[in-house]
């Protein structure tokens, strides 16, 4: 095994290890913590596979937008300090079986669709300037699907969130101006 | 061998400037704030007006007991000022201060490294507000969590304007491609950049998170002793990296009137005190926004702000091309 494998290899343990701690662990607010090793660990693994820019906008997306984003959610709701005894779910065996499932498909694919077939990692090949001319040479209709179906979804959550946009209007309570 | 004692020399560097300039910005806010207010300030440690003030500060804080409150979360409690403070020691890692690779690390992507490890320095913070089991502190954290998301948007389109002008995201090719009349064509860019960097450290007027008349000290208030001074340090380290970044982004970094190759870093320098001057400035100055009127900042004008800024930087780009 070469340095590159071997740091690869860790990074994996402890993105799945931490990714397992996410869904196991009692404690609300400590599951959200974990999801920054792990998300964390995946941007290291993007790194030494030279696609730095993921890397980095993993990191900026992931792990600076999304978690507060969660962190936001749970401390707004309910973020107890200590073990919390209903974050059981009945559901658990049903959804391993999903989760290992998935895996199953996941890997197979990979697995069946690649063999041993390999790529060389060049220094440089996963940087701004490779990427953009991927993205928007070859694979720009994809890339313009893709934020067409964005688009759609953000429209979607503004009408689902303002009570204000195409719902009955005399249902409201009237409230005169200036009154909270 | 030479490498790799030029690499050591450079973390030296970075890591002197790390422990230095924080204090250097704290001891001038002491006194530009006193005489902004009429007063002297500290005077007396050290003997020459109070220069010395800080490293007393830091004394006390080591003596003090560390405590951690019986109801909290013991390792997140502890974890928290490491988390707050290690991102911006990474992030001066890459910032230039000088032509031809006076640099830590010189990055491709710098311009994405410094914005992406930015924001994880905030999770300290919130960790921070939740692990202390105390109601202000958690009303705190969820401020800080809420100003993030609205002032990180902002804060990366004012920065991809200038990745835009300049063609890259390096940050040393950025000063490169830089020439003067950049100043009025990204200049509300600048002003964006720099509103919502200050907004992402929760300095005033954006002190919400620690607004100590409603919520004592926010996320920090149960934190006392060393990890109260790293949260403080972490502070002025952000101040730092926020005016480097500024500077080295928009106002041109190592470029001056003359001898911009033998007196580089003095420019970067130069630029980025003037900048912490005015982040200094704007405390004494301004009172401190309300949650609303801070959330309106931002997404009323800051984000239509920043994106005209993009717009008007492709027409002149496409223009000029």
């Amino acid at each position: 095994m070469t340095g590159q494998e071997i740091v690869f290899t860790l990074l994996g343990v402890v993105a799945v290890g931490s990714a397992v701690l996410v869904v196991t662990t009692r404690q609300l607010v400590h599951a959200a913590l974990w999801l920054v090793v792990s998300l964390g660990a995946l941007a290291g693994g993007y790194l030494v596979l030279t696609a730095e820019f993921v890397a980095w906008v993993q990191v900026l997306i992931y792990v600076g937008a999304v978690v507060v984003l969660l962190l936001f959610g749970i401390m707004l709701t309910r973020a107890p300090i200590g073990r919390a005894a209903d974050l059981d779910s009945g559901n658990r065996w049903a959804a391993l079986a999903v989760a290992l499932a998935t895996a199953g498909v996941l890997v197979s694919v990979v697995v069946i669709g690649f063999r041993d077939a390999s790529m060389p990692l060049r220094a440089g090949g996963g940087s701004a300037d490779a990427l953009g001319a991927a993205v928007f040479r070859t694979w720009v209709l994809p890339f313009e699907v893709l934020s067409v179906l964005l688009l759609a979804a953000l429209v979607g959550a503004i009408v689902l969130s303002r009570s204000d946009v195409g719902g009955p209007k005399e249902k409201e309570p009237t409230k005169k101006r200036g009154e909270r | 061998m030479p490498d790799l004692l030029e690499v050591v020399l450079k973390l030296v560097l970075v890591a002197a400037a790390f422990a230095v300039l924080p204090l250097l910005v704290g001891q001038a806010e002491h006194k530009v704030m006193a005489h902004m207010q009429g007063r002297l300030g500290p005077m007396y440690a050290g003997a020459f007006h109070g220069w010395a003030q800080l490293v007393a500060d830091g004394v006390k804080f080591a003596q003090k007991e560390s405590v951690v409150p019986r109801a909290a979360d013991r390792t997140v409690f502890k974890l928290a000022p490491a988390v707050a403070i290690i991102p911006y020691l990474l992030v001066l890692l890459v910032i230039p201060v000088g032509p031809d690779g006076q640099v830590a690390l010189d990055l491709g992507l710098g311009v994405f490294f410094a914005l992406a490890v930015m924001g994880v320095g905030v999770i300290g913070a919130i960790m921070a507000g939740w692990a202390s089991a105390n109601k202000y502190s958690l009303l705190g954290g969820m401020r800080v969590a809420a100003q993030l998301m609205s002032y990180e948007l902002p804060l990366v389109f004012a920065a991809s304007s200038v990745a835009m002008a300049a063609g890259t995201l390096s940050l040393s090719g950025i000063v490169e491609e830089w020439r003067w009349w950049w100043l009025p064509w990204q200049a509300v860019g600048a002003v964006v950049f720099f509103v919502a960097g200050l907004a992402e450290l929760r300095r005033p007027p954006f002190d919400m998170p620690v607004a100590d008349s409603e919520i004592i000290f926010g996320p920090y208030t149960e934190y006392g002793g060393l990890r109260f001074a790293l949260f403080i340090l972490a502070e002025y380290a952000g101040i730092v990296v926020l005016c480097a970044l500024t500077t080295v982004l928009f106002l041109g970094g190592w470029k001056g009137p003359f001898l911009d190759a033998e007196l580089g870093w003095l420019w970067t320098l130069l630029k980025a005190a003037v900048l912490a001057f005015v982040v200094i400035w704007l405390r004494v100055s301004y009172p401190r926004l309300r949650e609303d009127q801070l959330q309106k900042l931002a997404w009323a004008y800051l984000v239509p702000l920043s994106l005209g800024q993009l717009a008007l930087t492709g027409v002149v780009k496409v223009a000029l091309a």
